[in-house]
């Protein structure tokens, strides 16, 4: 009777996996759909229906994709390379030194976590025109990169590196920047794989902020593109606007099929620390 | 070392991230409070104090409390559910279940989307007429639906998509939960008899619960930071009946170009995110860890 009842609970609980992961691929599959067939059969679910490029052809010659694509891989580099740099050199301070303030430095770095440059528009804003910055790729990065949940994921594994490693070091000679280059990042490679993953995919999605701060095909990212060609009142197909849709979530969306392992658990790293 | 030279090493390695951390985070959170209390510099008008005169807009502003009761329906209506479904999604994932590659693959997915994309795409899926949502009404000889212009549907729908694109992303905390949980514990209910529903009740879900706080406040701050969506889909229409504090924000100070009153909303909103970081302070922390 016990066996019975657990094939059936087994056997509910499949269907109903089965059933939620088919219900939330559904809205994707459908944009999908639309976009590899001609737009005479967006409404029409026909599965002979012929497949096209078309639509993706018609969306990259009618805005500048390319443009946009380029300006976001710069963005993200851009963050990321900085990231790194400015977060690794605080943490290595929080992480092995003793200083005065040390605790309400990090409060201070933590509040970051809860209030991000993505709610002060206003202010931002008003810094970036200050510094002359406005409507450029610098000024969409520049709040991002010292980030204070880099800075902290950084400090713990840092901390997990043994001191006898940099004592060793220090006796061959080797000054700060050289133990952190040569000690810690070596040693802290899935750290920094695992903050480049989520920080690239954030920064690749962002959207608010750079709306804001850009107003030039030169600059926009992405995400910025898509939403002023999605919302041009020219008439546009929906599956034109779905192929762009595609089109600029796929780079991402590529290599997390490839590498869906280590994105996953890269988010959970991130998330644990 | 001396104690001279670490403190040399620790102004050269702190300098450059505090420069960026406090121009672009505490500067400008500062800045915004003290500029609430002035006017919005228009032509040759200059900003001058007007002391609480933008407050007073503020609570008499109906499109304010709108927005700030959108804003609780719609964490309301999307934490809790979102979390339910995430841990339901990790206990099949975690599961010896046929097929775990493709659910894995299905439900992240949506994390990995852009959330304008994802406007997009729900944008189409609920469009009257040809979205899939009517397809499926019209086989059935119902009439179209608008959902989002309808000022009685418009924020739940707003909310679907919200949960669509969060229960996935809540998911993967829950995986790595689950995963640190001794399955030496789960054996020995076993043996003793105990049944699935109360091995979750009794041990997973309660060493879940240092999990399920971490997704619930990271929940609460995503509720308030993320209006991608409603820029592409409603612009918080139809008659703000789904408009979210930081997309009024961002209507008043970048449409309307009433600076001063957006840094007075951003006042409230740093104000309800402060709140979270002092409740988290005083009652998560002591609550969560089983010693």
């Amino acid at each position: 009777m016990k066996f019975l009842s657990k094939i059936y609970s087994d056997y509910l609980n499949f269907i109903g996996a089965w059933l939620l992961a088919l219900l939330w691929i559904i809205p994707l599959a459908f944009a999908i759909w639309t976009a590899i067939h001609p737009s005479e059969f967006e409404a029409n679910f026909d599965l002979t229906a012929p497949l096209t490029t078309y639509n993706f052809i018609d969306a990259w010659s009618q805005a500048p994709f390319a443009r946009y694509l380029f300006n976001t891989v710069i963005l993200v580099t851009l963050i990321l390379l900085c990231q790194f740099f400015f977060c690794t050199l605080a943490a290595f301070a929080f992480a092995r030194f003793e200083f005065p303030f040390k605790n309400l430095l990090f409060s201070l770095v933590l509040l970051q976590l809860l209030i991000m440059p993505d709610i002060l528009l206003v202010e931002n804003y008003k810094t970036m025109r200050l510094l002359g910055l406005v409507d450029t790729i610098l000024a969409i990065g520049l709040p991002y990169m010292a980030s204070g949940f880099g800075i902290f994921l950084l400090r713990q594994t840092f901390k997990t590196v043994p001191r006898e490693l940099d004592d060793a070091a220090r006796i061959d000679g080797a000054g700060i920047l050289r133990i952190i280059w040569s000690v810690y990042v070596p040693l802290s490679i899935p750290t920094f794989v695992a903050y480049g993953l989520v920080s690239v995919s954030h920064h690749w999605n962002n959207f608010l902020w750079p709306l804001i701060i850009t107003n030039s095909v030169e600059t926009r990212p992405l995400t910025v593109g898509l939403s002023i060609f999605s919302m041009a009142d020219a008439g546009i197909q929906w599956s034109t606007i779905n192929a762009a849709t595609i089109m600029t979530s796929a780079p991402l969306f590529i290599g997390f099929l490839i590498f869906q392992k280590q994105f996953v658990q890269s988010f959970m790293t991130a998330g644990i620390k | 070392m001396n104690k001279k030279l670490n403190l040399i090493y620790v102004t050269l390695l702190l300098t450059p991230g505090f420069i960026l951390l406090i121009s672009f985070t505490h500067i400008p959170a500062v800045k915004t409070i003290i500029f609430s209390f002035f006017s919005t510099p228009r032509g040759k008008r200059p900003t001058k104090f007007v002391g609480l005169e933008n407050y007073d807009t503020l609570i008499n502003d109906p499109v304010f409390w709108k927005v700030i009761s959108n804003n609780l329906w719609y964490a309301f209506g999307t934490i809790p559910s979102s979390i339910i479904l995430s841990l339901i999604m990790a206990l099949w994932v975690n599961s010896k279940i046929i097929g775990r590659p493709f659910l894995r693959f299905s439900f992240f997915m949506p994390t990995i989307l852009p959330l304008i994309a994802v406007g997009n795409i729900w944008l189409f899926f609920y469009t009257p007429g040809f979205g899939l949502i009517d397809q499926i009404r019209s086989f059935f000889n119902l009439p179209n639906l608008n959902l989002l212009g309808s000022e009685d549907t418009a924020l739940w729908a707003v909310m679907i998509v919200s949960i669509w694109k969060e229960a996935g992303f809540f998911m993967i905390f829950y995986l790595a939960g689950l995963q640190a949980i001794p399955p030496s514990l789960r054996e020995a209910a076993m043996i003793e008899g105990a049944s699935n529903w109360y091995i979750f009740r009794k041990i997973t879900f309660p060493l879940l619960m240092p999990t399920t706080l971490f997704i619930s406040v990271n929940a609460v701050i995503n509720s308030f930071r993320l209006v991608d969506h409603i820029v592409i889909m409603t612009e918080g229409g139809p008659d703000n009946a789904s408009n979210l504090l930081l997309y009024y924000i961002y209507e008043v100070a970048f449409y309307f170009w009433d600076t001063a009153y957006g840094s007075t909303l951003t006042v409230v909103l740093i104000f309800l995110l402060s709140l979270l970081a002092i409740g988290q302070f005083f009652f998560l922390d002591r609550k969560v860890h089983y010693q």
